[in-house]
């Protein structure tokens, strides 16, 4: 038997989370370096989950299967393709840099009474490995029950990262405030917004449920391979409104998760609340599960209902563009208007995914990794800033280049990444998707570029009114970035760079995926009207 | 020789990279790695000429392909070159120009702390306005088109600190995407009529897509040439671009980059002559924009604003004539290049004024300054004989072309055309006129007058210290400033007659856009003396008002229009009620819904479902533990119970 290379990437970092977890309450910074060791070494167990997978090869590789539960036929099935090894990699990326930046975030406060059982630093970094090493396995996970489990597990973890952590200013600034009945309220916004988190993907998930049960009865089995393999061989048949209702169960409950207007309303408050590294987590980790799973097991498993979904699905999605944009350009705090940024850039993803085209379908994968880097160096850089004033309202801020450019620059750069500036890597997964929703439905591609202006708006106006302009009294000693934070930056920022010129490593892997899924469903892309009238 | 393409861009890019990232080690040599690279460019667009002169004409395009750059089924784009006779034109205007403006700015950036960073700014624009002009596909030139919008934006807010300075550089952005709009869904049509957007392809198979086709791209493309040109509707940004420092206002906001629209259509020629809508409303834009800018360019006391006016107003010509189709490509062309010599040496004329007036800009508060700056009053004054089209020098060539062709049109549409082109003329001679009489002429109304806040802050030694209560002391500007003027100055005596001797220029630009000559309802002759009439007459009544009485140092109340044409004929008031406010209630009524109802009718769907509305509502009161402890208890059950079957 060779070396279980995917379990091993999702086991390194559980593993990591139970060490972490035992390091004694005084030996606080040793369980930091643990979380960070063990979260690099997931990432080189992703590289080489990388350089081993063989873009030309079967659709599924590094595959692992194990009888698990007989009585159901639930089986423990791993496997992945371009899309799935892609994220996997860009979760594993990401950890490293959201442990990094989240360094003192879980710090005890100075004047906590010492308690040895009192220890948030080792559960903080134990959590957000726990969080990995489930997004991860459910990213590699081919059994229908399996990816549901783990879809619902990665739900308690994060509860206790955005309850029980909110954002800290730094010691001087924190002690100039008035300690007490401000940080009461913020802890009870903090627990709502944690609450609403996870009662909207509860629910959600509890829908999937039943529609997970409901799959089972129809096909007897849990096995992703088997019931597509099934579906395209026309072994199994379901009953039209049969798969239109097990699709509706299985959508809404990542349309919860990615997430897709109506739906949205829990990510504000849960990315407000949170620090920004576990804010990062969310948008960047966590909720690409749900778009993966779209493209993954709404496509799959049910192609006709997929395609009977779709009008009504991109014009959800073309809303959250718009709607997501608009309401990012309303905000007065800054890491809401990140997560509106982020609706109305799930909402091109969904668009991309819907469109049936291989440059949607493909632009909407480098999307998820795209948007997963440009907006952990958006909000990583926005986290910098908070913890030096201790405030997250726009207002508070103005002329930071002054006193601090590296931080501007820096929070520019991600920025600039989030208005998708050609150059970036963003650019060329948005207009991927674009150019792939334009060619199947001109009119809801023209009205998505709506979308391209608006985020110049509200990047350009959250910009000006932060870092621009005379220097506020408050901020006349910030200090620039440090070397910590630097090293957490300067990475994300090459990325962005070099898979803005150079995406094709991405797309190589990813394009064969796409079209699998595209044959799935039974689509190919529309001819040009010169080569078609020929 | 083709391999030469890529160091001609990675040049100043490598210039704009280790200036950014260098930090305050690199604070001494700074500009002098900036300007060295810039020159770098600028040596090697010169051997890249020299090749293609040595080569017959149908043979002078080269081309590089570096790599695949986003390939995903049949969409492929690649980073690759194309060096033909327009991009050639382009790189030696730009880098020639842009190396000019290298040296001038380190003498006027001397006294600004951040003046490495502005030269690391200045490489980022050449990098990318080069990529613009020697992309050799619509989706690389849109990145070098962004590229210079993102060096536009950084340069007009180069002083960050004064919040005009900001606003004035987010507006440039904004006005600029909406233009960018146009150009992505161009090249999204590109790619479903034709299947590419590589020049080659799409320009060689035009002639079979349906007109509908072509006019809708060739009307997208326009859009995009009006953002970045700044022509009617989307012109409204160049006026407060004058924000950003002089040397600026010269390279990107008069020479270079305002221009790409021009070089956008004239390079998409094919689709537009086959798309004779299109080209009817790119006429119309260019006319309007023509005499929109020389309006405003007359009212505005702002000597860098009057000259952005006449920017705005000069690019019109040149849109016009890339509208005409053939018998105007060339020309467009030729008094782009033209325009780049006099109009870049107007405004670094304009800044050493400023230099050594305390950074003083209103004209009204000037006068009489030929005897404190010769250098300058002559160097200015060959580049205002050149705009105003003085017979021989530069613009006399460039713009009689342009006239003519307009006539060429044919039939009523021409004779409006030439007439709007003839008003032009005489308006430029009238606003070009005022500023050099406003300027250099006239009583020194600056005498025993305190300067107002610093203009352009850093320009000079600590001008925010030296208080705003001192007399200036106009003195002539140092060498770095007044030799790049001076090379400026010939170019625009010189070049218009060089470009028309023996048709030198139409022959080397017509293997790449082609070239029909017009033939105008009245004699080249009749346009010419028609032209130079309308000239005398612009000079002769802004002397009457501003040489032969008095100029008034605070300024008079004005005609309805001339108050009309200071507030830029009303753009940004129409543009703030309409868009600005209008978005405002906008958004703050969406982030009033999305709180209540969207949230309110989600979370009350739920609640009918089990009652979690009732619930939610408690959360604030403390039972948000018990409830999560709840859920968590479910969640629990059925994981237990899941591992229990299996060990069953």
């Amino acid at each position: 038997m060779s070396f279980p290379l995917l379990t091993a990437t999702a086991a390194l970092p559980a593993l990591g989370a139970i060490a972490t977890a035992a390091v004694p309450a005084a030996r606080r910074t040793a369980a930091k370096w643990l979380a960070l060791l063990f979260s690099l070494g997931t990432l080189a167990l992703a590289v080489v989950a990388l350089v081993r997978f063989e873009p030309g090869g079967a659709r599924y590789q590094l595959t692992e299967s194990h009888a698990w539960i007989a009585e159901f036929g639930v089986r423990y099935e791993l496997g992945v393709d371009g899309i799935g090894v892609s994220l996997l990699a860009l979760t594993a990326l990401l950890v490293p840099f959201v442990i990094l930046a989240g360094w003192h975030d879980a710090d005890p406060l100075e004047d906590a009474r010492p308690n040895r059982r009192w220890r948030p630093t080792q559960g903080f970094f134990a959590l957000i490995l726990a969080v990995e090493a489930m997004v991860i396995l459910s990213f590699e996970a081919t059994d229908v029950f399996l990816f549901y489990i783990l879809f619902e597990a990665m739900l308690i973890p994060m509860y206790f990262l955005i309850g029980g952590f909110g954002d800290r200013a730094a010691p001087a600034q924190f002690a100039a405030k008035a300690a007490g009945a401000g940080d009461e309220a913020a802890a009870t916004q903090r627990s709502y917004a944690a609450v609403k988190f996870l009662l909207y993907n509860l629910a959600g998930g509890l829908i999937m449920l039943a529609a997970v049960i409901g799959l089972y009865v129809v096909a007897g089995t849990f096995s992703l391979t088997e019931i597509a393999e099934a579906r395209a061989n026309g072994s199994l048949s379901m009953a039209t409104n049969t798969e239109r209702l097990l699709f509706l169960g299985f959508f809404f409950a990542f349309a919860v998760k990615a997430p897709l207007w109506p739906l949205h309303t829990w990510l504000p408050n849960a990315m407000g609340e949170a620090t920004a590294p576990v804010a990062v987590l969310i948008t960047a980790v966590v909720d690409k599960v749900g778009t993966f799973a779209m493209l993954r097991f709404c496509l799959q498993l049910f192609p006709e209902a997929s395609k009977w979904a779709t009008p009504a699905i991109l014009v959800l999605a073309l809303i959250s563009i718009v709607y997501g944009a608009l309401l990012a350009v309303g905000q007065r705090d800054m890491k809401r208007l990140i997560a509106y940024a982020s609706i109305s850039h799930f909402g091109f993803i969904i668009m991309g995914i819907f469109a049936m085209t291989s440059q949607g379908q493909s632009g909407a994968t480098l999307y998820m990794i795209n948007h997963g880097i440009s907006t952990a160096a958006l909000m990583l850089v926005a986290g910098f800033l908070i913890s030096r004033r201790g405030s997250r309202l726009i207002a508070d801020y103005g002329g930071v280049q002054k006193v601090a450019p590296v931080l501007a620059g820096t929070f520019l750069i991600g920025g600039l990444a989030t208005l998708s500036l050609p150059g970036l890597s963003p650019f060329v997964s948005e207009f991927l998707v674009l150019v792939g929703t334009f060619s199947r439905y001109p009119v809801i591609g023209v009205i998505a570029t709506l979308g391209i202006v608006l985020a110049a708006l509200y990047v350009l106006v959250l910009y000006q009114r932060t870092m621009t302009g005379p220097v506020k009294a408050e901020i006349r000693t910030m200090p620039d970035l440090r070397v910590r934070e630097l090293v957490v930056v300067a990475p994300l920022i090459a990325l962005l760079l070099f898979l803005g010129v150079y995406p094709k490593p991405l797309t190589q892997i990813v394009d064969p995926a796409v079209e699998h899924t595209l044959s799935d469903v039974q689509k190919t892309d529309p001819k040009p009207e010169v080569e078609a009238a020929r | 020789m083709e391999n030469l393409i890529a160091p001609l861009i990675a040049a100043p890019l490598l210039g704009a990279a280790v200036l950014l990232c260098g930090g305050r080690r690199l604070d001494r040599a700074g500009h002098w790695i900036g300007t060295v690279l810039a020159g770098a460019s600028f040596v090697i667009g010169v051997l890249l000429f020299a090749d293609l002169l040595g080569r017959g004409a149908e043979d002078r395009t080269l081309h590089q392909h570096l790599f695949s750059w986003i390939p995903v089924g049949s969409f492929r784009a690649d980073i690759a070159f194309q060096l033909d006779q327009l991009s050639m034109t382009f790189v030696l205007l730009i880098t020639g120009v842009g190396t000019l403006i290298h040296i001038y700015s380190i003498g006027y950036m001397e006294h600004d702390e951040r003046r490495r960073r502005f030269f690391g700014y200045l490489n980022l624009f050449l990098a990318a306005m080069l990529l613009l002009v020697l992309a050799d596909n619509y989706l690389l030139l849109y990145m070098g088109w962004e590229g210079v919008g993102l060096a536009s934006y950084l340069l007009i807010g180069f002083w960050q600190h004064k919040p005009s300075a900001a606003t004035a550089a987010k507006k440039a952005f904004l006005v600029n995407r909406v233009g960018d709009l146009g150009l992505s869904i161009a090249i999204m049509l590109m790619f479903t009529t034709f299947g590419t957007f590589a020049f080659g392809p799409v320009l060689g198979a035009a002639g079979d897509a349906s007109e509908g086709k072509l006019t809708a791209i060739g009307l997208m493309l326009l859009l995009a040439a009006c953002g970045k040109s700044a022509q009617v509707p989307l012109q409204s940004w160049l006026g407060d671009a004058m924000e950003g420092p002089t040397p600026v206002s010269a390279l990107i906001h008069a020479a270079t980059m305002v221009t790409a629209g021009v070089y956008l259509i004239t390079r998409s020629g094919a689709i537009f002559n086959g798309a004779p809508d299109a080209q009817l409303v790119v006429v119309v834009v260019g006319a309007v924009t023509l005499l929109f800018g020389a309006i405003v360019g007359c009212a505005k006391d702002d000597i860098k604003k009057a000259l952005a006016g006449s920017t705005m107003s000069q690019i019109g010509y040149m849109i016009l004539a890339a509208g005409l189709g053939p018998i105007g490509y060339v020309f467009a062309i030729m008094h782009l290049v033209t325009h780049g010599f006099f109009k870049a040496g107007l405004f670094l004329g304009a800044g050493s004024v400023m230099h050594g007036m305390n950074d003083e800009v209103d004209m009204r508060k000037y006068g009489g300054l030929r005897k404190y700056m010769p250098v300058t009053f002559v160097t200015f004054g060959l580049g205002y004989l050149a705009i105003i089209g003085f017979p021989g020098l530069s613009g006399f060539f460039s713009k009689d072309k342009i006239i003519e062709a307009a006539f060429a049109k044919g039939g009523t549409e021409g004779w409006i055309l030439g007439g709007v082109a003839l008003l032009g003329a005489a308006i430029t001679a009238f606003y070009m006129t005022r500023v050099m009489l406003m300027t250099f002429f006239g009583e020194e109304r600056w005498r025993g007058r305190e300067t107002a806040s610093p203009a352009e802050p850093s320009a000079e030694p600590a001008a925010e210290e030296r208080g705003r209560h001192a007399e200036p002391h106009p003195h002539e500007s140092p060498k770095s400033m007044t030799i790049p003027m001076v090379v400026l100055a010939f170019g625009s005596v010189f070049a218009g007659g060089l470009f028309s001797f023996g048709d030198s220029f139409v022959r080397w630009l017509e293997p790449v856009t082609g070239y029909a000559h017009g033939h105008p309802p009245i004699s080249a002759a009749a346009v010419t003396t028609a032209t130079v009439v309308a000239l005398v007459i612009g000079v002769a009544v802004a002397w009457l008002m501003y040489g032969r009485v008095p100029v008034p140092v605070t300024a008079p109340r004005g005609s309805l229009l001339t108050r009309a044409a200071r507030r830029d004929l009303l753009q940004d008031d129409f543009n703030h009620v309409v868009l600005v406010r209008g978005g405002e209630h906008l958004t703050r009524s969406l982030v009033y819904v999305d709180h209540t109802l969207v949230d309110g009718v989600v979370n009350g769907t739920a609640a009918s479902f089990g009652g979690l509305s009732g619930r939610l509502r408690k959360l604030q009161n403390g039972y948000a533990r018990s409830y999560a402890v709840t859920m968590f208890g479910g969640t629990a059950v059925l994981i237990a119970a899941t591992l229990l079957m299996r060990a069953v």
